[in-house]
């Protein structure tokens, strides 16, 4: 073996190949098959693109590292399920290009935040978190009020996401910013923005002024739908199960 | 046929006959090594910054010094812009050494300089303006990657060319990991930045991945920057500037041998240890265990073939403390690949991730093998580079060495205790079946914790201050060589490491 070694040794661009073969293949057996496998996201009812507010809310997530100190992803342990909610599900994710699972918990876990607190107390807690929570060692995001929104883009955004594989209709792009402010005005007709993202997209005062959102209405709106798409009163986790079982011919004893 | 003691450094027997030293390509390594020395001071500051945020959250300065923007700066500076840096100073440093001859080309090494330097500025400020594809250590946005991605293929071609140049017969195995580290790196690099921007002008760009991929592809991408960037590239510059050091050669060439192969193609399988409990599938959240367990194996080879270098020379370590800075991060390195294989076995997971813990582990790596291998072999690096007799202050380096070493263990051991206690915290019951604390009680336990691990970063910077010091005063005392000689030739032991 350390003599055919030795041809590796005096030849770089054979080594080169050889290294490049041997990182090659843990990866490829990993990755190509989640891409593959039906079994790797499983189709889940409620799951939905998220509506040009939240989205540009997620942004917003995102340019700002919440994600640095919040995970989004529960994990099947009692105390987990027991403090935020139901454990993660792959198809909840699905949508978000990037994932934003997150790696620390240095605050709390936000895969199920939405509706759990009222949108005044996020408006309170963002801008100053220590004022609700005296303990708290969050920095203040009090400028994102301050902020107005950039909606002209969101229809570029959802185009990319839509080639990306994420189904925005064509609909929903051309009414990305009428959308985006739609669902920050409560007493206006809703019927669109409901019939795009469903009937539970309900319009609300998110804390700034209604039909000019900032960026922390954005940011609200995206946090308040976290973990709510998926009715875990109905939804069952044995789904194939139950439904190859149901597919057998029952035998009917005499 | 020859007889070959495979326990011999290669090029072995027979030895080369003494030839004139090539006019190696010096002053693009003295500006790297430089330019590593700013970002780690740069990148330790931040990170005491980060330290004291969150002790403290008055010290965030919103909008733009927020811990969320300042995070990626800190983690950027000290692995690409640090890290990079010592890399690219030493792979050069040591490929033109081993191979015995001059850089393919120097107007190749100097835009990888200037460009790369381009690049964590492009990257940097951009965190600081909210830019960012939020994946940890992959967060700079398209045009950066961009631009990334053609300054590393400039360095692959220069390094590889260089190679074939080489005078030598054989290449020597610290251009092994070298050149594994680079490629890897591109690969890793390419795939995981694939992203579309929405438009030509904008910033902003959506990953191609979405949800279990994304996380997988991230956190393949994001434990081999560990594996490729943090321990194969480093790996490189301690088989040659351990051997130098101590003026011995390697230990077993056969573990060399071994320790490669295995380490990178292990490497590569273990990112879903990052994932374990998640949505990730479990068949590959069990192969990702799997593997992280046997990487335990190479990590450990490669650090007893480091170690074991001394064999013969362990009176050194006595009063060489740039010998100590080496043997210390070997053993750091050796204590964190440890710690690595335990994390990932799932029932320890399950209470050490999404804790400090990670914290401590990350930086018992970072601070203790990476710094310190670095540390080592830039207090190699200057004398040889400036022509000098030897570094300013030996005293000055023993200094730098036992503040840090203080430092890193104050940091490391806090981070342990605070880790471990948020994780039994978290899943805690009391006698009724009830979760015994509110999530902010353990944020409020956190907080002496996380000053005694600012205090830790603390030291650690100031040992590097320290360094910087010493380093400056060894460029401007007198030469000890007439100034357009090269280095001397190397002495028959020091000939057998290269």
């Amino acid at each position: 073996m350390l003599e055919s070694h030795k041809k590796l040794e005096r030849n770089s661009i054979l080594l080169l190949i050889f290294a490049v073969i041997a990182v090659s293949i843990g990866g490829i057996v990993e990755i190509v098959p989640l891409f593959r496998m039906q079994t790797t996201i499983e189709p889940v009812k409620g799951v939905r693109p998220l509506t040009p507010l939240e989205l540009a809310g997620q942004d917003i997530y995102i340019r700002e590292g919440c994600n640095v100190c919040h995970s989004q992803q529960i994990r099947p342990l009692r105390d987990e399920v027991q403090r935020y909610g139901h454990y993660s599900l792959a198809a909840e994710s699905m949508y978000d290009h990037p994932f934003v699972w997150g790696s620390e918990r240095t605050g709390p876990d936000l895969a199920r935040v939405g509706g759990k607190y009222s949108n005044t107390w996020h408006v309170e807690h963002l801008t100053n978190p220590r004022s609700v929570v005296p303990e708290s060692i969050m920095p203040n995001y009090d400028f994102l009020a301050k902020t107005y929104l950039q909606t002209w883009d969101l229809g570029d955004r959802m185009k990319v996401l839509r080639f990306e594989g994420v189904p925005y209709t064509k609909d929903d792009i051309a009414n990305a910013q009428q959308d985006a402010a739609l669902q920050t005005l409560p007493d206006e007709d809703a019927s669109g923005l409901q019939a795009r993202y469903g009937a539970k997209v309900i319009p609300q005062a998110f804390g700034g002024t209604p039909g000019s959102p900032t960026e922390m209405d954005a940011l609200i709106a995206y946090l308040q739908q976290l973990g709510t798409q998926v009715d875990f009163t109905t939804y069952d986790p044995d789904f194939e199960l139950h439904a190859a079982a149901a597919a057998e011919p029952k035998t009917v004893k005499k | 046929m020859q007889t070959l003691n495979p326990d011999l450094p290669i090029p072995a027997a027979p030895a080369p006959p003494p030839r004139p030293a090539p006019r190696y390509e010096e002053l693009v390594i003295k500006y790297f090594t430089i330019a590593s020395m700013f970002w780690a001071i740069a990148g330790f500051a931040v990170g005491l910054l980060l330290a004291i945020q969150l002790a403290f959250p008055v010290f965030n300065i919103e909008p733009y010094l927020n811990f969320g923007r300042l995070r990626p700066l800190h983690t950027s500076a000290v692995i690409f812009a640090f890290g990079g840096n010592i890399l690219f100073a030493t792979s050069y440093h040591v490929v033109q050494r081993t191979c015995h001859t001059c850089l393919f080309s120097t107007k190749m090494a100097w835009f990888h300089f200037w460009g790369y330097q381009a690049f964590i500025l492009l990257a940097g400020l951009g965190y600081l303006f909210g830019v960012t594809q939020g994946k940890e250590y992959a967060e700079p946005e398209w045009y950066a990657d961009l631009w990334l991605t053609v300054v590393w293929v400039v360095y692959l071609i220069n390094f590889l060319m260089t190679l074939t140049l080489r005078k030598e017969k054989h290449i020597y195995v610290a251009n092994w990991f070298f050149l594994a580290f680079i490629v890897t790196i591109a690969i890793l690099h390419l795939v995981n930045g694939l992203a579309i921007p929405i438009s030509p002008v904008s910033v902003k760009s959506y990953s191609l991945f979405a949800g279990v991929q994304s996380a997988l592809i991230q956190w393949w991408y994001g434990h081999n920057a560990v594996g490729f960037f943090l321990t194969a590239g480093f790996l490189g510059m301690m088989y040659y500037y351990i051997p130098k050091q101590a003026e011995r050669p390697v230990y077993s060439y056969r573990l060399s041998i071994i320790h490669f192969w295995s380490l990178i193609f292990i490497y590569i399988w273990a990112g879903p240890h990052h994932l374990l409990y998640t949505s990730l599938p479990d068949w590959a959240q069990t192969l990702g265990m799997t593997f992280s367990i046997m990487l335990w194996m190479p990590s450990w080879g490669g650090m007893i073939n480091g170690m074991m270098t001394l064999s013969g020379a362990w009176h050194k370590l006595r009063d060489d403390p740039i010998l100590q800075f080496m043997i210390i991060a070997l053993s750091f390195y050796g204590m964190s690949t440890f710690e690595g294989p335990l994390m990932s076995i799932k029932t320890v997971n399950s209470l050490s991730h999404y804790t400090n813990w990670t914290i401590g582990h990350v930086h018992a790596g970072a601070l203790g093998w990476v710094a310190y291998i670095s540390f080592g072999a830039i207090y190699y690096l200057v004398p040889h580079l400036w022509k000098k007799a030897g570094m300013y202050s030996t005293k000055a380096i023993s200094l730098h060495l036992w503040i840090s070493t203080v430092g890193i263990v104050v940091y490391i051991t806090s981070m342990w205790v605070a880790g471990i206690m948020q994780g039994l915290m978290w899943r805690a019951y009391d006698k009724m079946g009830f979760l015994t604390y509110s999530f902010v009680e353990v944020v409020q336990a956190m907080h002496p914790y996380y000053i005694i691990r600012a205090v830790g970063g603390a030291l650690f910077l100031v040992g590097a201050l320290i360094m910087v010091w010493n380093i400056w005063k060894t460029i401007q005392s007198p030469d000890a060589l007439p100034a357009n000689s090269q280095t001397p030739a190397p002495s028959p032991a020091l000939a057998a490491a290269e």
